[in-house]
């Protein structure tokens, strides 16, 4: 069978007489014999119509290499897109470390034998706990939409509850699939999603309408800060404090590069804390680099709810050394199959260890240079699209790295607006025209540490010259 | 015997890098603003209320000191570098090539919500991608949101209940029907999704009866979940007569293909009745599953359920590429994006470099291999097969048990596990849960490794279990020649010791604290 073809650089034993030496160590007469289990009827009559193979990397690269090059990236283009997904500066360092070969590899291993792997990985739990001031973090799960779930279906298993409230102004992305993960209204565990209006001057929660839906029956409060429009949610302790007042848990999102500069959410109050893992040195990879982290108290109640895998540092069998492994393993569902809490499986361990570099390299100072300069570069940037006539910036001065740019007074819609820029070499925020968030003609701009002053002029300047 | 490898890990005395530094050091600086900036905005943005006040309790390294302690740590990651055998996970060889080629700003640095207009190399390669799958399960769509083999096993039980809701029937079809011995993700992710999980024992032949599923499939049965062949390198004979029961219920059909590696290109899931599949790419399509993901769980079904799919889904009209999002039926997102898109490039680069031809040999090669394997380890004295009664050939896995030894010496799996590490062999897999053979161990050899890795990896557990007779204390006190000793396990169930941070450690053991920076 592997005859004809020339060894594959892939498959050791392609090479000439490897398979049937091993044939005659087991005494098969040919390779048919070895799938004696699968009955005749069973192979698949349709042949594989599959494109021509291209073994050689010469080839494989020329294919890879073309095709993508037909897209346009942001580093070609000036880009003010977030929404999720941000462009931030990742150091070199880390590429050379989540590029490790032994870190990339398929096999899982065990406390002993990848004991650098798993250290990391405590690191990145102890940072981000450091920036949190949180005593339990979880390894990432897949997304930070995902995490939020099961952060609420942790709520629903802790309260006994059945009914989350979650900001109207939400990320219709991260929404659905929180929806999916609080289930359709058939199922017996299904947990209901009420919106809480947000006040229209701020952009914040309406208290009002908070406190006129929180009640005895509600297991969690959701709510991010900074906010999926960018705004900053001064009055996270007090929605903490009226969550409390009702025995519900705080679930708050919160993005890691405002943590140099942002309240820790550990302090105002919250019990359950997720957030993107995508910021902490992470690339785009085109929504490939998403990752969500789940964090809380170190109390009992909450450790017992998790889903997924928390590594812990122990003693080892050596005075003086330390070693991690996973706590609480049989509470997820490789111990407890469908009584295990939720489900866990492969998710991005990798952006753990990416995270583990980047925090380390920052370090206290470098996460408060970091905040200060996307605060500083995002409201500037905020200011001079203000300026344009027509153009009119929704909630000024109450945001962190995203905020809404609102074009009705231009008579232009965002998408033609984009068009555009795009074809001057920008790429505009992230269109909300089509959102239920009644914005009217808006759009989510992003400003980060990679976006310079004079970026920035350019995108203004762009701006009126495409609006004139 | 092939002389065994002498082998030591790296051990650099790491510390936990919340040790490291010195007060005011620095490993990453970030411009000040731009004075026009300044001169425009001014300072102290941030609304008092929530300024923090505290400087978070990170370490102060050079950027040279965190590149040293990370490299030491990936120095003391054995991470498959020697030989791994590792079933259920298919060990492969992950392509540099494709690797470099997404870390290109071609791909590295694009954002999902660019114009379709700007991303049409990619949206090309996973539509061309689409195709291949295609052609090797006979489904009509595929999409990539799924991060992993769970979360693509979880897009099945959220499009059954999109699938029964739009029918009407959701109230009324709660169960999901599945061997006990399917991966836990299977019943798992049914249960999360709000399904009543029904487990089929397992008979002597190693799979449950078809009577037991024709009586346990009814118009309640919302699906089925099925793997095949299982972890035990059984294939399941009667897998048509099973579809073909619960079709006859109405229940929907998902082909859990995580076991894919010794039928690729030899069975088609849909040719087998299913109405829908998946396939794990950081696994049988050697993308790198990087220690537990970024991972895709390519999930793949026929027309008639592609209404119900999450969004958004990659269509080609004419010469362009688009993402579809309008779908009224859709389940719902199960994750935001459109997946972990690098690592479908790298899957697309796996096919595109095996071919149809090299897809066949590599299935070819995994059961040939792990049939040689069997023969070898039968004749290594305390080791048992898994389902003795079953003669034909495994697949391309076996479940194998040493219970034989284990009572004889006392020495189990988990003892032999972490001496393999000694010889640079990556601890083996046991089993998932529940452990239906005693002391298991599941090897899989696959095409990656050559004829001389399996020699060698069997002569190591032949020497083992020479060890094993001979030096049980040894054994049972393995690894030693790992970076770190045996670690203390009774820690991990007890909330007054655990500590998943560096912040509850110094909590909880104050002491231990002190003594290490004293030393």
């Amino acid at each position: 069978m592997g005859s004809e073809m020339r060894a594959h650089p892939w498959m050791a034993n392609s090479a000439p007489g490897v398979i049937e030496a091993m044939l005659a160590e087991i005494g098969a007469s040919s390779v048919a014999e070895v799938f004696e289990q699968i009955p005749q009827d069973h192979f698949r009559k349709t042949p594989l119509a599959l494109p021509p193979a291209l073994t050689s990397e010469v080839e494989l690269r020329r294919d890879l290499v073309s095709k993508l090059k037909k897209n346009d990236d942001c580093e070609t283009n000036l880009s003010f897109l977030g929404a999720g997904v941000w462009q931030h500066h990742v150091p070199a360092i880390v590429d050379e470390i989540v590029g490790r070969t032994e870190f990339a590899t398929n096999v899982w291993g065990s406390y002993q034998s990848d004991h650098g792997r798993n250290q990391t990985w405590f690191e990145f739990s102890s940072q981000l706990g450091a920036l949190l001031n949180l005593d339990v973090v979880q390894l990432p799960v897949y997304s930070w939409g995902c995490a939020i779930g099961h952060a609420m279906r942790m709520s629903q298993r802790i309260t006994g509850r059945s009914k989350v409230l979650v900001p109207a102004l939400s990320d219709p992305e991260r929404l659905s699939v929180i929806r999916t993960y609080c289930q359709p209204v058939e199922m017996e565990s299904h947990i209901e999603v009420v919106l809480v209006a947000a006040d229209p001057t701020s952009g914040r929660l309406d208290l009002n309408d908070l406190k006129a839906k929180l009640a005895g029956d509600v297991a969690a409060v959701y709510f991010e800060n900074p906010a999926y429009l960018g705004t900053i949610e001064t009055g996270a302790a007090d929605i903490a404090k009226l969550a409390r007042g009702v025995g519900a848990e705080t679930i708050v999102g919160v993005d890691p590069s405002s943590l140099g500069v942002l309240t820790a959410p550990g302090d105002y109050g919250a019990d359950i804390v997720t957030g993107p893992v995508q910021p902490l040195g992470v690339h785009m990879h085109c929504g490939g680099g998403a990752g969500g982290w789940i964090a809380s108290r170190d109390d009992e109640r909450y450790v017992r709810a998790y889903n997924g895998f928390l590594v812990s540092v122990v003693e080892t069998q050596e005075p003086g050394q330390l070693g991690f492994g996973l706590a609480c393993p049989h509470q997820n569902s490789y111990g407890m199959r469908e009584n295990g809490n939720d489900w866990t499986g492969n998710s991005t361990y990798l952006w753990a260890i990416a995270g583990a570099v980047y925090m380390s390299l920052l370090g206290p100072e470098g996460f408060r240079e970091l905040g200060n300069l996307i605060v500083s570069r995002a409201r500037y940037a905020a200011k001079l699209l203000g300026e344009v006539p027509g153009v009119r910036i929704v909630w000024p001065e109450t945001t962190f790295k995203e905020f809404v740019v609102n074009f009705d007074g231009t008579g232009r819609s965002v998408a033609e607006i984009n068009d555009a820029l795009r074809a001057r070499g920008i790429f505009g925020g992230k269109d909300l025209s089509d959102e239920d968030h009644s914005l009217g003609q808006s759009a989510l701009y992003c400003v980060t540490e990679i976006h310079t002053a004079a970026d920035i002029r350019r995108l203004a300047d762009t701006m009126k010259e495409v609006l004139a | 015997m092939t002389r065994l490898p002498e082998f030591h890990a790296a051990k650099w005395d790491e510390p936990v890098v919340m040790e490291m530094g010195r007060p005011g050091g620095r490993g990453q600086h970030f411009p000040a603003p731009e004075e026009e900036v300044t001169a425009a905005v001014g300072a102290d943005l941030i609304p008092s209320a929530m300024a923090r006040k505290d400087l978070p309790e990170l370490p102060e390294i050079t950027e040279f000191e965190a590149q040293r302690h990370y490299l030491h740590l990936s120095q003391m990651t054995l991470g498959m570098m020697g030989i791994s055998l590792f079933g259920t996970c298919t060990m492969k060889y992950n392509s540099k090539t494709a690797e470099f080629a997404t870390l290109r700003p071609e791909l590295s640095a694009v954002h999902p919500y660019q114009h379709p207009d700007t991303l049409q190399g990619v949206l090309e390669i996973l539509h061309d991608f689409d195709g291949i799958l295609r052609s090797l399960s006979g489904m009509d769509q595929f999409i990539f949101q799924a991060g992993g083999g769970a979360d693509a096993a979880y897009t099945m039980v959220c499009l059954a209940r999109a699938y029964w809701q739009d029918k009407g029937m959701l109230g009324q079809r709660t169960e999901m029907v599945t061997s006990m011995q399917s991966h836990p993700c299977n019943p798992a992710t049914a249960a999360a999704a709000g399904f009543k999980v029904v487990n089929l024992p397992l008979e002597e032949n190693g799979y449950p009866s078809l009577e037991a599923l024709k009586a346990a499939v009814s118009e309640k049965t919302a699906l089925i979940m099925l793997n095949n062949p299982d972890d035990m390198g059984i294939y399941n004979p009667e897998i048509k007569e099973w579809v073909k029961a619960a079709k006859e219920v109405g229940a929907l059909c998902f082909y859990d293909h995580a076991n894919f590696n010794g039928v690729m290109g030899k069975l088609s899931a849909r040719e087998l009745g299913f109405d829908a599949c998946m396939f794990m790419l950081h696994k049988t399509f050697g993308a790198p599953k990087a220690g537990g993901g970024p991972a895709v769980g390519a999930f793949g079904c026929s027309d008639a359920l592609t209404p119900y799919l999450p969004t958004p889904v990659v269509v080609k009209s004419g010469d362009t590429y688009t993402l579809d999002e309008d779908r009224p039926k859709s389940a719902g997102k199960i994750r935001e994006y459109w997946g972990n898109v690098p690592q479908v490039v790298k899957a697309y680069a796996w096919a595109r470099a095996m071919g149809a031809e090299g897809i066949q040999l590599a299935s070819d090669i995994s059961v040939v291999a792990n049939n040689y394997m069997d023969k070898r380890l039968s004749e290594i004295p305390g080791l048992a097969i898994s389902n003795p009664d079953v003669k034909a050939r495994r697949m391309e896995m076996t479940r194998w048990s040493l219970e034989p030894i284990t009572e004889e010496t006392g020495v189990g799996t988990v003892d032999f596990a972490n001496r393999l590490a000694d010889y640079g062999i990556d601890p083996w897999w046991m089993s998932h849960e529940p452990w239906i053979v005693a002391e298991p161990f599941t090897p899989e050899a696959g095409e990656l490794w050559s004829k001389e890795d399996i020699d060698t990896w069997i002569d190591v557990i032949a020497k083992i279990c020479d060890e094993a007779r001979s030096d049980p204390d040894m054994v049972k006190s393995a690894p030693h020649n790992q970076a770190i000793a045996q670690v203390k396990g009774d820690a991990f169930e007890d909330p007054s010791l655990w500590a998943m941070t560096w912040r509850a450690w110094k909590r909880k053991h104050a002491g231990k604290v002190a003594e290490r920076g004293a030393a």
